[in-house]
């Protein structure tokens, strides 16, 4: 039996270049196709499109933009979430192949704790500049500087997004919202559709969810209700940075190995930063290190990595020992259930 | 990574496809200890998720003395499944070997097990089947392999688990394979017909779940097997797209016209984009549904309201690509030679080989709502991208599952299956599910509330009956 690391050689001889605005049809055709033999150039289009199947990338590629077209065609007014998190920088990259040559046709949304690292921040102003989006931002800060959300003792704030993203929903009349949520993250969401509809509340009811068959998907809803769609449901971390590699996506610095100034807390390495300060116990030291998931500076850990480059990642993802969450996730750790109840009260 | 292991796997591994599989059975059968050991013994379990089991497994005591994990934690999604010990709903598993990725549905069944299974094998390549081998084939087994051959899933394995509670007994497992053949033979379910429109093929796999025999290894304690363990079929099963690849003809249902008509891709442009040659570029977007299409293909356009209008295929487009070909299941898009007017709904199709468009719909329903079908219900049929409304005219059986004989019905309750005519208030181009595991399905909408009530299955119009096997 093959053991995940093996499997890697696998995912790195899977590499195609990226596309090109020029590339001629013969080898566009050899590189969606999986080459029988795996010597580039040796298998000519049309024996590669009879006796061989797409490659998982390529399958999982062609649902997700299914989905999004489905979603743009059936819905008034749809927006993608986007934090500049790298699931959310594949989806924003399948839209923008999705509707090729034209514009993306929806806004991104991003709900801002307030505790964001710089980087991605400025990482999500240039993407967002560089496609001609709109983008919108719900705010946490504003919530709590109104009064409306009350800061919790621990300091963290992902849990505190709820409110302003529902709100900036509502506010938008957005009647669909693309989320980058996967299903191999967690095992509430390993029972999440793929539209999945959300209540005037914008609850989730496990229990009563609509059965999802063949690729037909009923995003049907009434006034107030709307509908999440997780496009990329069906890819697991490793299936992303293989494509993040394949594609060749920017992503935010941080999610490559890098020194920073980090002290130890709940297990995992926090970084030193303006709302994340050490406690006087606590030591910093500088390490080597990348984040996994990014998300709220006070509750995000970093992992000690040497993957500098995103060949590096992928063959460091393939071959770890534990889930991103668990890894990096202060938030997850709280109960067993703690993903199922933030999404039954709406978080993503 | 080194260039000694690039180039290593270069030598060795191809590229992984996907393959999904669905899971049928009971708790009571093992079925999420055969999932759990599977995810287990692919090493699909992180380190940190198996601590969790193993602390959970230990408060619960499970094992006794001897102790161990319970693999079944590994499938419970829920509070509620944790609290009461059951699976309430399909949850969706992932792994991966050397040779492909795998989607798991992992089917609940005790609960609303049709509503399940149907949903799960609606998209399998595979779907496994759970017998317990101190029990046999029960009414269970025979409802669901019903259910699978209805739904035309290309391969069905059956389980037979708990053989070590057996002792490995050569007799028990024959005598439930011969069962479990002869219900086959009474479906049209195996090999013989296996290339004859998607009808399954048939395994039956002696497996014991909680120790792993037959599992991903072939096991030593039942020498008389000498058939591949239950991953091996998984790994090496053709899918379901590869079996269907040259039975189809190219079905590619219009999701969108992109016609960006100057607001071109910014990131596009930057990149090189000749912006006055695509300033009326117009292209309509899909997912390839069957069959394959090439650049200089005839093809008809398929709209309500039109005869069908036969046209060139000029350009293939991926996201910047120009392709000379596609296949099922890419998502494309198509450039056509003539301008003709074409929106969301209608379908394109290798020329000449889609039947007239039909507003008479003869269907199979697995009913899946709480709600039950009524004669004379209006409901909303959607088929491809097209949805559109529907009079249900009558109800004309309703099929015994442990039997497989068609009883009169003038409704169909939840987790029933049953005929039905429908009148659309637009003619679709239907195509009989038997042939057609996609232009053939329709899901029925309740213009209510939206909710899904039911899975179709389009069947011939009585009198043009084909294919006598087509009796469910």
């Amino acid at each position: 039996m093959s053991t995940q690391t093996t499997s890697a050689d696998a995912y790195a001889a899977d590499a195609a270049p990226a596309p090109s605005l020029d590339g001629n049809a013969a080898s566009s055709i050899a590189s969606s196709y999986d080459r029988p033999d795996a010597t580039p150039g040796a298998a000519s289009a049309a024996s590669a499109l009879q006796s061989t199947r797409l490659s998982s990338l390529d399958t999982l590629e062609s649902e997700a933009i299914h989905i999004i077209r489905e979603v743009v065609a059936e819905f008034e007014k749809p927006a993608l979430l986007f934090s500049g998190g790298k699931d959310s920088v594949v989806m924003l990259h399948l839209a923008t192949k999705a509707f090729w040559p034209g514009k993306v046709p929806f806004p991104v949304l991003h709900v801002d704790t307030g505790h964001n690292f710089p980087e991605v921040i400025d990482f999500r102003d240039r993407t967002v500049e560089r496609l001609g989006l709109k983008l919108v931002v719900g705010s946490v800060q504003e919530f709590i500087d109104r009064g409306e959300l009350a800061e919790r003792a621990d300091g963290t704030r992902n849990p505190l997004q709820t409110v302003p993203l529902l709100d900036a929903i509502q506010r938008n009349k957005f009647d669909a919202v693309f989320g980058g949520g996967r299903r191999d993250e967690d095992k509430a969401r390993a029972k999440e559709r793929i539209l999945s509809l959300r209540d005037e509340f914008g609850q989730w009811d496990p229990r009563n969810q609509r059965p999802e068959l063949w690729n037909l998907y009923n995003g049907r809803h009434t006034v107030g209700q709307h509908v999440r769609a997780f496009p990329i449901s069906n890819w697991t971390e490793l299936d992303i940075w293989r494509y993040i590699e394949r594609e060749n996506i920017e992503l935010p610095s941080l999610y490559y190995a890098h020194d920073r100034e980090v002290f130890a807390r709940d297990g995992m390495w926090r970084a030193v930063g303006e709302v994340s300060q050490p406690l006087p116990h606590e030591e910093v030291i500088t390490k080597l290190v990348r984040y996994r998931t990014v998300g709220d500076m006070s509750c995000t850990g970093a992992v000690e990595s040497d993957a500098r480059t995103v060949a590096d990642v992928v063959v460091e993802v393939a071959a770890s020992t534990l889930t991103e969450r668990g890894a990096t996730r202060a938030d997850d750790r709280i109960s067993e259930a703690a993903m199922e109840d933030r999404k039954k009260d709406g978080y993503f | 990574m080194s260039t000694e292991t690039l180039a290593a796997g270069l030598e060795t591994a191809l590229p992984t496809t996907l393959f999904r599989f669905a899971t049928a059975g009971s708790v009571d059968d093992g079925k999420s200890t055969l999932v759990g050991r599977l995810l287990h013994d692919s090493k699909a379990i992180l380190a940190d998720t198996l601590d969790a089991v193993a602390r959970t497994s230990a408060d619960r005591g499970f094992g006794g003395e001897k102790g161990g994990i319970d693999l079944a934690l590994l499938t419970d999604g829920l509070r509620a499944e944790r609290e009461q010990g059951i699976t309430i709903d399909v949850a969706y598993r992932y792994f991966a070997t050397d040779r492909r990725s795998f989607i798991l549905a992992d089917c609940p069944g005790h609960v609303q097990y049709t509503k399940n299974t149907v949903t799960g094998a609606s998209t399998a390549d595979a779907v496994v089947v759970l017998i317990d081998a101190r029990k046999g084939v029960l009414e269970q087994t025979r409802r669901h392999l019903s259910v699978l051959q209805l739904l035309r899933v290309a391969h069905v394995i059956v389980a037979v688990n708990k053989i070590d509670l057996v002792d490995f007994s050569e007799q028990v497992f024959r005598d439930i394979e011969a069962d479990v053949q002869k219900v086959a033979r009474e479906l049209g379910l195996g090999r013989e017909d296996s290339h004859a429109g998607g009808v399954a093929d048939l395994f039956v796999v002696p497996v014991s779940a909680l120790d792993g025999d037959n599992v991903v290894d072939r096991s030593e304690r039942t020498p008389w097997y000498t058939g591949p363990a239950l991953l091996e079929v998984l790994e090496t099963l053709p899918a379901a797209d590869e079996l269907e690849a040259e039975l189809e003809s190219f079905r590619f249902p219009v999701q969108l016209v992109i016609r960006p008509q100057g607001a071109l891709a910014p990131d596009a442009v930057a990149a090189g984009l000749d912006v006055e040659a695509y300033r009326d570029y117009r292209a309509y977007a899909g997912q390839i549904t069957e069959g394959s299409v090439k650049v200089g293909d005839e093809v008809s356009v398929i709209s309500p309201g039109h005869e069908p209008r036969t046209t060139t295929v000029v350009g293939i487009d991926f996201a910047g690509q120009s392709l000379e070909e596609a296949a099922a299941p890419q998502s494309v898009a198509v450039r056509l030679a003539d301008e003709i007017d074409i929106a969301r709904g209608d379908t394109i199709a290798a020329a000449g080989t889609v039947r007239e468009s039909t507003a008479d719909l003869y269907a199979s329903l697995a009913w899946l709502s709480p709600k039950p079908l009524r004669e004379g219900q209006k409901v909303m049929v959607k088929h491809g991208t097209r949805t559109v409304q529907a009079l249900v005219r009558n109800v004309t059986g309703k099929l015994d599952l442990a039997t497989f004989n068609v009883e009169p019905a003038s409704n169909l309750e939840l987790n029933d299956i049953g005929h039905a005519q429908l009148r659309l208030s637009a003619p679709l181009p239907l195509e009989n599910y038997l042939h057609h595991r996609r232009t053939g399905a329709f899901l029925v909408i309740d213009p209510i509330d939206g909710n899904t009530l039911a899975a179709g299955l389009v069947k011939d119009h009585p009198g043009d009956h084909e294919d006598e096997r087509y009796v469910i």
